[in-house]
């Protein structure tokens, strides 16, 4: 039963992660309409800029993590003004040349840079071991990523409903051409988005390099699993890939533990069972906005 | 009626062998006898314009965006692996036609999840069903041998008669002979009325819908089709080099796929043949400059061409050909490249 419980609470704290990491790309695919496969590498720069500044010069982890997100957001909108805007309009396959071509080009340079090896972020002490709660293992760094995580996403809720930038964004999606005759700067709205999201996936890649792992192929390695965020969770609500990426988490968590010999089987079978029955995604369009 | 044997004698041009074609497929068959040492990277270059034609079947005729094509090329390789290594089938050619089948039936199979949802969900679904593959081919380790590939094939001759050398000789003719082969029936199909209706199918499924084309059973069917070729592809890999490892189902050779398919232009099936070359060729010069890093250089042509726009890069690439055939010719321009990627 502990054991059960245990393994929840990894799947938990390993799903808030990956919803992180894809919720950027939720917004670009599913309300921008751009296939942005280089998503990881954004995650992959928060990451490394999260060790060097961690191991090398000596930063306390809490203060690197709020760099991660604005350095990768910093170089999310930098490529999003002088490449991506140029593609928005382009079909689905030149988007998706253009962006594995960035993925390859990422992939090299920090393999050229760091090395291909594994990278590990130095932790703090009280981020380390585990403690008990009646019977269950409660790893204390999976909880900090459970509270961070959680935070995040009422925070993203609430200003995509609440806020003025939120109801701008709605509308600029639902109809970009009627949004700009409201006087809302659709380009900007858009541009700061992908920023946004590229600095949630640089703060998702320094929080994971200690549970997923943190190494040049990361983008590559993980694509799919954002990509079945968003495709599962569809995209029309940031509901949807909260819960595809809490049970992606719990699958994947669970598939490992119970059936290890399967390995990665069940999240691929989950996936093509789920797009099979929901072409759109579990909580696709076809759900009221 | 006029428009219809209009149409019919448009159609009919188009399909008629242009004088260029055979002068290409010449030039293919004097390679072959004018460079005798390099027939390792000649046959590695027909084998990827085979797998690259393959893509073009859907990607180019039919607009399917795939990133998991390596899965059929997969299969193939290691269904040649497994029918030489235990003597199953035991004669090359059919062998490859057995691996070809194996690969068409999970097309089949999975054409049905392809047919379904817009591009998103397909890219999604074919790059799913590669690295399902993947994973089961690693799980059951003990027959396809795990990380370590399938080792020790030994390669019966062609037909009972021509042996594999250690050159590649036989191995590059019989490469030549199964992609001209399979070129000259792709050739056909394109260009019959199935070829026709695929094209309007990418142009606007639900037009092509509208005026009675049955879109998902052409779909399925050219997809199918083009898993046969991945297949055959796949198995002339294992046959010529005797090695099948887990990496054939990888997603970065889908994805090179595609760059090879886009560097040669896609929807004219000569776009793989050309590109493959292009490919390896870039590709020995970039890993002579850089032996660790080459990916990033692939990286960076594939962003280029994408900013420059294809179509835009092909007609520079064709100006000077073009030019020269003005001047010798005194006519139009014959050479172009008919693409319709929206």
């Amino acid at each position: 039963m502990t054991a059960i419980l245990t393994n929840l609470f990894d799947g938990v704290a390993y799903g808030m992660l990956l919803f992180v990491l894809a919720c950027g790309l939720a917004v670009t695919l599913g309300l921008m309409n751009f296939v942005n496969l280089a998503h990881g590498a954004f995650a992959m720069a928060g990451g490394y800029i999260c060790m060097v500044l961690v191991n090398r010069m000596g930063w306390p982890f809490f203060a690197a993590l709020p760099l991660a997100f604005v350095s990768s957001a910093v170089i999310g909108i930098a490529l999003e003004r002088t490449l991506y805007r140029h593609l928005y309009a382009r079909s689905h396959l030149d988007q998706v040349l253009f962006t594995i071509g960035l993925t390859f080009m990422s992939v090299a340079v920090v393999d050229y840079i760091q090395g291909s090896s594994r990278v590990f972020i130095n932790l703090p002490a009280a981020l380390q071991g585990q403690f008990d709660l009646f019977g269950v293992g409660i790893g204390r760094y999976r909880l900090m990523i459970i509270v961070i995580c959680g935070l995040l996403t009422i925070a993203l809720q609430m200003v995509l409903a609440k806020t003025r930038f939120g109801s701008r964004l709605r509308a600029a999606v639902d109809d970009p051409r009627a949004a700009s005759g409201l006087g809302i700067n659709v380009p900007q709205v858009f541009a700061f988005t992908f920023a946004f999201g590229c600095g949630l996936a640089g703060l998702g890649g320094a929080l994971s390099a200690e549970i997923l792992g943190l190494d040049p192929y990361f983008p590559l390695k993980f694509m799919i699993y954002f990509l079945i965020v968003v495709t599962v969770g569809g995209s029309s609500s940031i509901t949807g890939p909260f819960l595809a990426s809490l049970l992606l988490g719990i699958g994947d968590v669970a598939g490992k533990y119970y059936v290890p010999k399967m390995g990665p089987f069940v999240i691929y079978t989950m996936m093509i069972v789920i797009l099979i029955w929901r072409p759109n995604g579990l909580f696709g369009r076809t759900a009221a906005r | 009626m006029s428009a219809a044997s209009d149409v019919g004698f448009h159609a009919q041009r188009q399909a008629r062998w242009h004088y260029g074609e055979i002068a290409f497929w010449l030039i293919v068959l004097a390679c072959g006898f004018a460079f005798p040492s390099r027939y390792l990277i000649m046959t590695d270059i027909l084998r990827l314009a085979l797998f690259a034609m393959s893509l073009d079947l859907i990607l180019g005729y039919a607009g399917i965006v795939s990133l998991g094509h390596a899965a059929f090329f997969g299969v193939g390789a290691y269904a040649a692996g497994l029918l030489a290594l235990h003597g199953i089938v035991k004669e090359p050619v059919l062998a490859l036609i057995v691996a070809g089948l194996a690969a068409m039936v999970l097309g089949f199979a999975t054409s049905f999840l392809v047919i379904r949802g817009v591009d998103l969900t397909r890219l999604m679904v074919t790059l799913g069903i590669a690295l399902l593959l993947e994973a089961l081919a690693e799980r059951f380790s003990n027959i396809t041998g795990g990380t370590d590939g399938l080792q020790g094939i030994e390669m019966q001759p062609i037909f009972g008669e021509i042996p594999f050398d250690m050159f590649g000789k036989a191995g590059f003719f019989y490469s030549l002979a199964v992609l001209f082969l399979l070129f000259l029936f792709a050739r056909r199909v394109v260009h019959s009325p199935f070829g026709l209706s695929l094209r309007a199918i990418k142009n606007n499924p639900l037009r092509a819908a509208a005026i009675g084309i049955p879109v998902n059973r052409r779909l399925i069917a050219i997809y199918t089709l083009a898993a046969f070729y991945a297949g055959i592809a796949g198995a002339l890999f294992t046959q010529t080099t005797a090695i099948a490892s887990l990496d054939v189902f990888s997603m970065e050779r889908s994805a090179d796929l595609m760059l090879v398919l886009v560097m040669g232009g896609t929807g004219y099936l000569y776009g793989g043949l050309i590109g493959a070359v292009i490919f390896r060729m870039l590709q020995e010069l970039f890993s002579t400059i850089t032996p660790q890093y080459w990916q990033f250089w692939i990286g960076l042509v594939l962003v280029v061409i994408v900013l420059v726009g294809r179509q835009r890069l092909h007609r520079w690439v064709l100006y000077v050909p073009n030019l020269i055939i003005r001047r010798i010719a005194g006519r139009k321009a014959i050479v172009a490249v008919p693409e319709s990627d929206s």
